[in-house]
């Protein structure tokens, strides 16, 4: 069984992010406050898509890095950590390992609880922490999810998802294919504000389910076909993002919740935005979107998350902390909520 | 008067030419831009219309056409008494659970039978009216397949719907739901497309392969 050590108080919250791209180390109080947030995100060699053993090796040298500067840069110390919570899943098998590697280690050196945390839901618990939502539809958009949910009965529900690719990933492996850098949501954001003609590209709506693959190349078919990339962006952004809206406002219709929230790293995306708003104001729903510095991967997501699962008595003995590189966020029991 | 604003089209009930109707437009959404939302409003209305008329012959209850204006694409038809079974489900006991799960399962087997594909069952879209009728509305995703992969996707949906809300007998429902199937389709057939609901799921991602 995990201990507490014997020093002084220990009531902050250590997270670690290693599921993708993204390095994370933070450190928030029981209050919720973000008191540090470290990234450090592995760039993948133009033109290609994540390497896992790479983006492991990256984090795995930037990790003392980053202890080291939250040990000697920052006004906290190692002994106020109540606990160490680190990404369980789902995400890339040997980022995963890394981090829980890393995070197995301090917890035990520390003699601290090892707190598991499901990557989607610290997106979820994260935005509600900081736009004060209560009992939000939420629309979970970014690289490894494309889902519509809501919270009952000690588990998230979904309500609606992809059926093959999501959002984050259309958009990434569009840029990629079209030779734009990655990662290509911003870009295609910034060149689809440059298109004017709407080119017709396929909508695949199944009841609250999108299908993004067909999506994907017919719009990489424009591109060859030497339409201009801004009219192509500008074209998939309406179309991929005008499907997940209605998706969106068909849960919202059979769900009837009164609140709504966007979150993940396309979050951010200004036109995704405006669009799932005009829907939450049609249905009287309050809207709220993740502030867009913690939309992406953080470790703030991590520890935050912990914490409310700390505070209810969640934790893992080292030996049996495996990772979960398929966990479904459906799967997950919330004693918290 | 607006009864319900759906993601597809308003529900407003009215009188119209002495009888009490529903109207259902598809109004414009301003999300979407003009080109993507005329062509899905007036393609959606036309389909409805046949789909609705079409799921009668396969003997599945649906609201009687009155009138349709394709190109305000709204759609006058039969106003529908009765509950929706997305708040009859969770009241229910367990026998007439069952019962009214195997009678909606033999209604999708009936839709499938004859080659029409629903598009979005969901309790929302199901009302027991009078003598225990089911009703199927909301046609506007439908289509006609006889693939397996759109029977598949059918019931795929109608599962999700199950899990996410009806969490506490959705597995139940679902299992009488493919009884009812079942008895319409045939063993062999119901079989290839739950074969098919399985590879669909984990097509998904963090599927538990």
């Amino acid at each position: 069984m995990n201990t507490r050590g014997p020093s002084r108080e220990r009531s902050v919250g250590f997270g670690i992010e290693s599921t993708a791209h993204t390095l994370g180390m933070a450190l928030v109080s029981a209050q919720g406050e973000i008191l540090i947030n470290l990234k450090d995100v592995y760039a993948a060699p133009a033109g290609k898509g994540i390497h896992p053993r790479e983006a492991a090796q990256h984090h795995c040298e930037g990790m003392p890095k980053m202890l080291r500067k939250i040990i000697n840069g920052s006004a906290f110390s190692l002994d106020e950590v109540a606990f160490i919570a680190f990404s369980a899943g789902p995400g890339l098998g040997p980022v995963l390992r890394t981090g829980a590697t890393f995070a197995r280690a301090l917890a035990l050196w520390l003699d601290i609880p090892l707190v598991p945390v499901h990557h989607a839901i610290a997106h979820i618990e994260l935005a509600s922490l900081l736009t004060g939502a209560v009992d939000p539809l939420v629309l979970l958009v970014s690289g490894g999810h494309t889902s519509i949910a809501a919270f009952g009965d000690g588990f998230w529900r979904v309500y609606g998802e992809t059926e093959d690719i999501t959002l984050g990933n259309l958009l990434d492996v569009f840029a990629r294919e079209a030779g734009l850098s990655f990662p290509g949501g911003a870009v295609i954001e910034a060149l689809a504000e440059k298109g004017r003609r709407y080119l017709d590209l396929p909508y695949v709506v199944k009841g609250n389910d999108v299908s993004y693959s067909g999506l994907l190349t017919a719009a990489l078919k424009k591109i060859h076909a030497g339409n201009r990339i801004e009219d192509v962006c500008f074209s998939l952004q309406e179309v991929a993002f005008s499907m997940l809206t209605e998706a969106m406002e068909r849960a919202l219709a059979h769900t009837e919740k009164t609140e709504v929230l966007l979150t993940g790293g396309v979050a951010a995306n200004k036109r995704l935005q405006t669009m799932i708003q005009s829907i939450s104001q049609e249905h009287d729903a309050r809207f709220y979107a993740v502030p867009k510095e913690y939309s992406g991967d953080c470790g703030a997501q991590i520890a935050w998350t912990g914490m409310l699962a700390y505070e209810r008595g969640v934790s893992i003995d080292v030996e049996r902390s495996f990772v979960k590189p398929k966990w479904r966020l459906d799967r997950v029991r919330i004693p918290w909520r | 008067m607006l009864i319900k604003k759906g993601a597809e089209a308003n529900l407003y009930v009215e009188d119209w030419y002495g009888l009490t109707v529903v109207k259902k437009a598809r109004i414009r959404k301003a999300y979407r831009l003009r080109q993507i939302d005329y062509e899905i409003r007036r393609s959606r209305t036309v389909h409805e219309a046949q789909l609705l008329h079409d799921a009668k012959r396969a003997g599945v209850p649906t609201p009687m056409i009155y009138f349709i204006d394709v190109n305000r694409a709204f759609i006058v038809m039969e106003y529908v008494e009765g509950s929706r079974v997305k708040e009859l489900l969770n009241t229910l006991p367990r026998t007439p659970r069952r019962r009214l799960c195997r009678e909606i399962g033999g209604l999708i087997g009936k839709l499938h039978r004859r080659g029409i594909i629903h598009g979005d069952l969901t309790t929302s879209n199901m009302i027991q009216g009078t003598r225990e009728r089911v009703f199927f509305i909301d046609f506007g995703l439908a289509e006609y397949s006889m693939e397996v992969e759109k029977r598949g996707v059918d019931l795929h949906l109608m599962k999700r719907a199950l899990d996410s809300t009806h969490y506490a007998h959705a597995a139940e429902c679902f299992n009488s739901i493919m009884d009812g199937y079942s008895l319409e389709v045939g063993r062999t057939t119901c079989t290839d497309v739950v074969t098919r609901v399985k590879a669909i799921a984990k097509r998904g991602r963090y599927s538990v392969k």
